[in-house]
């Protein structure tokens, strides 16, 4: 079953290069402190040294003189660390929801879908940064934000796998074997919605990262942090003459993200071989 | 039976704006100190007798019932409450700004729509050809390139390093004398800003289109057209367009509100003077009321195109039931 997952993931190519580029992100936030041990916040050199001037500075210094290779490696850790915390919690808040509201269904559901719409309604990105300047900026308040605005595309779709999963024989036969409501939904359903919650956790987790990137352009990050959306935006004052400040870590943001939709489309063919691909 | 229809999704949408309006209204509980803290701050003075009668004034010292009632009927009638920093109602600043970020979302709308239909068609015509995967690696990009940084790149390249158009603002002061060259002035101005804003839409509808095209072009009555020997062009843009076209809007109406979370970066990058800066502008200056109002009125636009995208479904696709 692992090997025949495996083989269907590598017949999409894209998704083999994307693992290799995601791969590539976290040994960079892993490995990279040790390897680099430069420090992002220090003053290590002259101000606007452009990549390629010295080769100890090998991504070039900021306004203040700050290495830019090493923001890069710092900014890895934020975002993987953010991405993957904020699609945790928005992936138990959603199957909690979604599990209650399709398998218990009648008034439950009717309930919980309302409440899941009033939060789909609202624009995702401004109920970030709403939540975000109410509690004060800082890694736990944005991951926490990015979380109660994501969660209510996956509530959806395990509400919908419990529906029809609820209807399958073998699940009906696990409660004529007088398996308890709690152990049926434990041990039965919620296994069985695992598959499409990871393609789409995959995809949230990308979100996640450009949301970060986002709060952090704007001046709403972690003060504390050294993040790719705060190194965009303290270059934007020296968009005139040095554009690198700004366009080396949205390169870093841009692959990223791209590897982790990459990763996703893989997954999506590799878990439901039943849909065809067009 | 379409009369009844939008009764029951009207008063589903009522339902849904006073649950907002209630989540506003707790946020702005929860929010550490509230206006009499700030103001009391700066006066300079936490003269306790002085608190206790702003308190008073503001209602703030009611039960938290009766206040989230009052919050509600105001809200009723259109008042959005008082912004501090502006000293003016936040209705009416509202207001002012809501033409031009509506102006750029509708540009961008449009950029958007008509590239990815093209683009999309265009793929779907030539599946697996050079130009599929061509269009289909750019989709990709877009889809990965965080807004806000595409349009700083936008700036560098196309007014920094060439000089062709402005970098920021809605139009040049003192520039334009006619109604014409103001209008045109404006124009060049959202070139930049719509562009970047539509990049990630355009990508969506792109690969959404594609899709839509090949389920469409592989069934019965399309195999029918090609049959009477109509051109292969005709029967992509003639007969399959039409139908596949429909998941288009449905998806125009779930991206809305993306749609208005990418126009706060896009016009804090680009100056733009719409909502989306006024956000910006809230932020930093802690206009909780502001900021509330802003996404309570958004959240509203929402539900308007939600049920706009409903009505306008039904007419497009007649085999849509109502109920």
């Amino acid at each position: 079953m692992r090997r025949g997952l495996w083989q269907r993931y590598r017949k999409n190519r894209a998704a083999v290069l994307g693992l290799g580029v995601f791969g590539a992100v976290v040994a960079t936030a892993v490995l990279g402190p040790l390897l680099y041990g430069g420090d992002p916040w220090a003053l290590a050199t002259r101000p606007f040294l452009w990549p390629g001037d010295r080769a100890d500075f090998p991504l070039g210094s900021d306004a203040m003189g700050r290495d830019v290779l090493a923001g890069l490696i710092h900014g890895a850790a934020v975002s993987l660390t953010i991405g993957l915390t904020a699609t945790a919690a928005a992936v138990g808040i959603g199957t909690a929801i979604g599990a209650l509201a399709g398998y218990l269904g009648g008034w439950v559901d009717d309930v919980l879908m309302r409440f899941t719409e009033v939060f789909q309604t609202i624009p995702n990105f401004i109920f970030v940064i709403v939540l975000v300047t109410i509690f004060k900026p800082s890694i736990r308040t944005t991951v926490l934000a990015i979380g109660i605005v994501s969660w209510p595309s996956i509530a959806r779709l395990v509400r919908a796998q419990c529906l029809s999963l609820r209807r399958r024989e073998f699940v009906q036969a696990c409660v004529a074997l007088g398996m308890s409501q709690s152990r049926i939904l434990w041990r039965q359903i919620l296994p069985n919605c695992l598959a499409p919650v990871i393609v789409l956790g995959s995809i949230m987790v990308a979100t996640a990262i450009l949301v970060e990137a986002g709060l952090a352009f704007l001046g709403l990050g972690d003060p504390n942090v050294m993040s790719w959306g705060k190194m965009i935006g303290d270059g934007r004052g020296s968009l005139r003459t040095a554009w690198y400040l700004s366009a080396i870590p949205g390169v870093a943001i841009l692959l990223t993200v791209l590897s982790l939709n990459l990763v996703g489309e893989g997954l999506n063919d590799a878990l439901n071989p039943r849909l065809g691909r067009h | 039976m379409a009369g009844r229809f939008l009764v029951r999704r009207l008063a589903q949408a009522v339902v849904t704006v006073v649950c907002i309006a209630i989540l506003n209204f707790l946020l702005l509980h929860l929010a550490p100190g509230d206006v009499v803290d700030v103001l009391a701050g700066e006066a300079g003075a936490a003269d306790a007798r002085y608190v206790a009668e702003l308190r008073q004034k503001f209602g703030l010292d009611q039960p938290i019932v009766a206040q989230l009632g009052r919050y509600l009927w105001s809200l009723a009638q259109l008042d959005l409450g008082h912004s501090f920093r502006y000293e003016m109602p936040v209705a009416q600043l509202i207001l002012q700004r809501l033409g031009p970020t509506l102006l750029l979302m509708a540009a961008s709308l449009g950029i958007a729509f008509a590239g990815g239909l093209v683009l999309g068609v265009t793929a779907s015509r030539q599946a697996r050809s050079l130009a599929d995967n061509v269009i289909s690696v750019l989709a990709l990009l877009a889809y990965a390139t965080p807004l806000f940084w595409l349009g700083l790149m936008l700036i560098v390249l196309f007014t920094l390093k060439l000089g062709l158009l402005p970098a920021g603002g809605m139009y040049t002061i003192g520039a334009a004398e006619t109604a014409a060259a103001h209008a045109l002035d404006v124009l060049r101005h959202l070139i930049l800003p719509a562009t970047t804003l539509a990049l990630f839409y355009m990508a969506t509808y792109t690969r959404l289109m594609r899709t839509s095209m090949l389920e469409v072009l592989g069934s019965d009555y399309v195999r029918t057209a090609y049959a009477k020997g109509l051109s292969e062009r005709l029967v992509a843009y003639r007969h399959a367009l039409r139908n596949a076209i429909l998941p288009m809007v449905t998806v125009l109406g779930v991206q809305v509100g993306s749609f208005f979370g990418g126009a706060v970066v896009v016009e804090v990058v680009f100056g733009w003077p719409g909502l989306g800066r006024l956000a910006f502008e809230a932020i930093f200056q802690r206009d909780l009321n502001l900021l509330l109002g802003i996404l309570l009125l958004s959240s509203c636009l929402v539900i308007v195109v939600n049920l706009a995208v409903d009505l306008l479904y039904t007419r497009l696709d007649p085999r849509i039931e109502l109920d």
